[in-house]
């Protein structure tokens, strides 16, 4: 049952994940990577890692999708600003390239040996867990974190209030 | 329903196929009838919208369909289905279709979370809370596809000002909220109601802990009026200028998706207030009660929903007194007024917790005299 | 611990199911009387006027950011207040050196009038 629920949803990540990169309306695109962004949660659930999948929607689906969507709309790119098809040779050579990264992405993945599957107890992926963790071992990135936030906040302002 | 999953482990041993095909399908019974009496609900509660209307108003309200009128709701679902479908020629054919869909499916889905009595918990997440914030901000992604496929400059404009309130709100939502976590420090529904219960009757509610989150009550409740765009704040459909919003081009039961979700939404945020803040299925006389204890959860139900429909209530209240809030005003109102409120709220409560030791204002007070 | 998320895939399933059926449904049997005046946006009874994808105001874009570097915020003190009388007052100095440094921002963005809606 998990796994083909597994497999379900890993394909219905990757179907919308290449639907994404090929529909020629923006907003279209925007809208499988909600889809996307969905079955991702769906797998980290079946991985137990509940907290993880539940921002995944709230702060991806929730709140970036919403930013996503927001600018597409302040763009609002007409049907003739979007440009004819990219010409082949830059699809083919497009294609040729993640190809090869492909290749060296399964090359990664195979040098994990591959272990047998771990049961982790109840607690495992719940809020406590993630805080005990973040507020302890990892502190200092944590910390680090509300930095990175502030200066996303003040790149913010000073982008759209710079013509003022 | 882990009970009827753990009575099925009993009967059958848990992996035969007999007894998977049982669970799938009675969670396929269950969840249509939270669904249909979801309904009932959405159904009833525009009625009681239009009543409460007249009577605050001194009008007579709905009275021609059954008695006092009970039936409206009927018969208005009834228009709404017969009506002529609808999708003008300009639009994004596809987002149009699938724009009302979503936002009734995220406002339905978050109803699986909500304990509504001791036993009577359809799906017992330890993530209860975050998931229910999760799932209601998905409204937007919503309204944003209605506003932008329509094609229609009252809809977009109504779509992005819903978007900009909704989420701006969602932020004052989720750190008042915090400052009751802090007290349970757990975010299972199930588990928050249940750290409410004790000696003092309704002084065990969280909203009587101490002052900070008695306040914090009071920015939920407005940020959760803004979130569900009910009056003050119900700009993104203001009827006498914006037509009704991100919704203006969608007719028939393509609207009443649009309708149904709000209801929803309405309860969920009345819901999660009461859970959080107001002791939800518990009330002292039921709690002492020594009676069967399918009669007992029974009870909390109905104590559960009785006070989610006051709440209710008081919002609609609102709706019919107050005037509606400017655009600028409403932005004033989260991001200057409540947001530093309620991050002085989180800190307020961490430093009482701190300093008395997670005991609040009631335990105190007989400490006091004892 | 699956066996709780399985209700809500269930849920969704019949939420869609019945909500496409129902419009299907109604659609069969409505009237289906339509003219070229019913099928173009409602405009206030006038013929509509221009394009409609306007280019949006800049201050939907600054809220939506905003939006996300407090929501990302929030995200963060949910695992905080789930253990926060285990951490005790280590726990509270945490936070407040988060939320102090974050503060810095809000007041920055505030004093640029970024929170102000024109």
């Amino acid at each position: 049952m998990e796994t083909m629920l597994f497999y379900f949803f890993a394909f219905v990540a990757v179907a919308t994940a290449l639907l994404v990169i090929t529909r020629r309306n923006p907003i279209h695109s925007a809208l499988w990577l909600v889809l996307c962004f969905f079955s991702l949660a769906a797998v980290y659930v079946l991985l137990s890692a509940h907290f993880i999948a539940i921002i995944q929607i709230m702060v991806y689906v929730g709140a970036i999708m919403v930013l996503v969507l927001f600018v597409i709309m302040l763009l609002n790119l007409s049907e003739k600003e979007l440009g004819d098809a990219k010409p082949t040779v830059l699809k083919f050579c497009g294609v040729i390239l993640s190809g090869i990264f492909m290749v060296l992405l399964a090359d990664g993945v195979k040098v994990l040996a591959p272990q047998a599957a771990v049961s982790v107890d109840e607690k495992f992926g719940t809020a406590e867990m993630l805080g005990r963790l973040l507020f302890t071992d990892y502190l200092l990135p944590f910390e680090i974190a509300s930095l990175l936030l502030l200066t996303a906040m003040i790149g913010a302002v000073v982008l759209a209030k710079k013509r003022r | 329903m882990q009970f009827a999953i753990q009575w099925l482990v009993d009967k059958f041993s848990f992996l035969s196929p007999i007894s998977i095909l049982l669970l799938i399908s009675l969670m396929f019974i269950v969840g249509t009838v939270v669904l249909l009496l979801a309904m009932l609900y959405e159904g009833l509660g525009t009625y009681a919208l239009r009543k409460i209307g007249g009577d605050i108003q001194v009008r007579i309200g709905p009275n021609r369909v059954g008695p006092v009128g009970l039936l409206q709701f009927l018969a208005d679902g009834v228009k709404l289905f017969l009506k002529e479908d609808i999708v003008p020629t300009v639009v994004d054919k596809k987002l149009f279709i699938l724009a009302p869909f979503i936002t009734f499916a995220a406002s339905c889905a978050a109803f699986v979370a909500l304990s509504y009595s001791d036993r009577l918990v359809i799906s017992n997440l330890n993530i209860g809370l975050f998931y229910l914030l999760a799932i209601s901000s998905l409204v937007v992604i919503g309204v944003i596809m209605a506003g932008w496929a329509s094609n229609s400059k009252w809809s977009l404009l109504g779509g992005m000002r819903a978007a900009a309130q909704i989420v701006s709100y969602e932020i004052p939502i989720g750190l008042s909220l915090l400052s009751v976590i802090l007290i349970t420090q757990s975010l299972n529904m199930g588990e928050i109601i249940r750290s409410q219960s004790g000696g003092w009757g309704i002084l065990n509610w969280h909203i009587f802990h101490n002052p900070f989150v008695f306040i914090s009550f009071f920015i939920y409740f407005t940020a959760a009026l803004a979130e569900v765009n009910q009056t003050p704040f119900d700009l993104p459909e203001t009827e006498s200028e914006l037509v009704a919003g991100y919704f203006t081009e969608y007719s028939g039961m393509r609207f009443g998706f649009f309708f149904m979700a709000e209801w929803g939404e309405i309860f969920i945020v009345s819901a999660i207030a009461v859970t959080l803040f107001l002791g939800g299925w518990q009330l002292p006389i039921i709690n002492n009660l020594d009676i069967h204890i399918y009669l007992k959860n029974l009870l909390q139900l109905g104590v559960f929903l009785g006070k989610t429909f006051l709440l209710i209530y008081l919002m609609l209240w609102i709706r019919w007194t107050l005037p509606r809030l400017r655009v600028d005003q409403i932005m004033y109102m989260c991001w200057k007024v409540l947001l530093p409120f309620a991050f002085f709220n989180i800190i307020g409560t961490g430093l009482w917790l701190l300093i008395f030791k997670g005991k609040g204002i009631p335990e105190l007070v007989i400490q006091l005299f004892s | 611990m699956l066996n709780e998320y399985l209700p809500i895939l269930i849920l969704f399933i019949i939420n869609i199911a019945f909500a496409v059926g129902i419009i299907i449904f109604s659609h069969f049997l409505g009237p289906r009387k339509s003219s070229a005046e019913k099928l173009s946006p409602y405009e206030s009874g006038v013929p509509p006027v221009g394009d409609t994808r306007i280019r949006f105001s800049v201050k939907f874009y600054l809220i939506a950011m905003l939006f996300i570097v407090f929501d990302i915020e929030v995200v963060f003190m949910y695992p905080w207040a789930v253990i926060f009388k285990k951490l005790g007052l280590f726990g509270f100095v945490e936070m407040f050196v988060f939320i102090g440094i974050l503060l810095i921002g809000y007041v920055y963005v505030w004093k640029k009038g970024a929170l102000k809606w024109e």
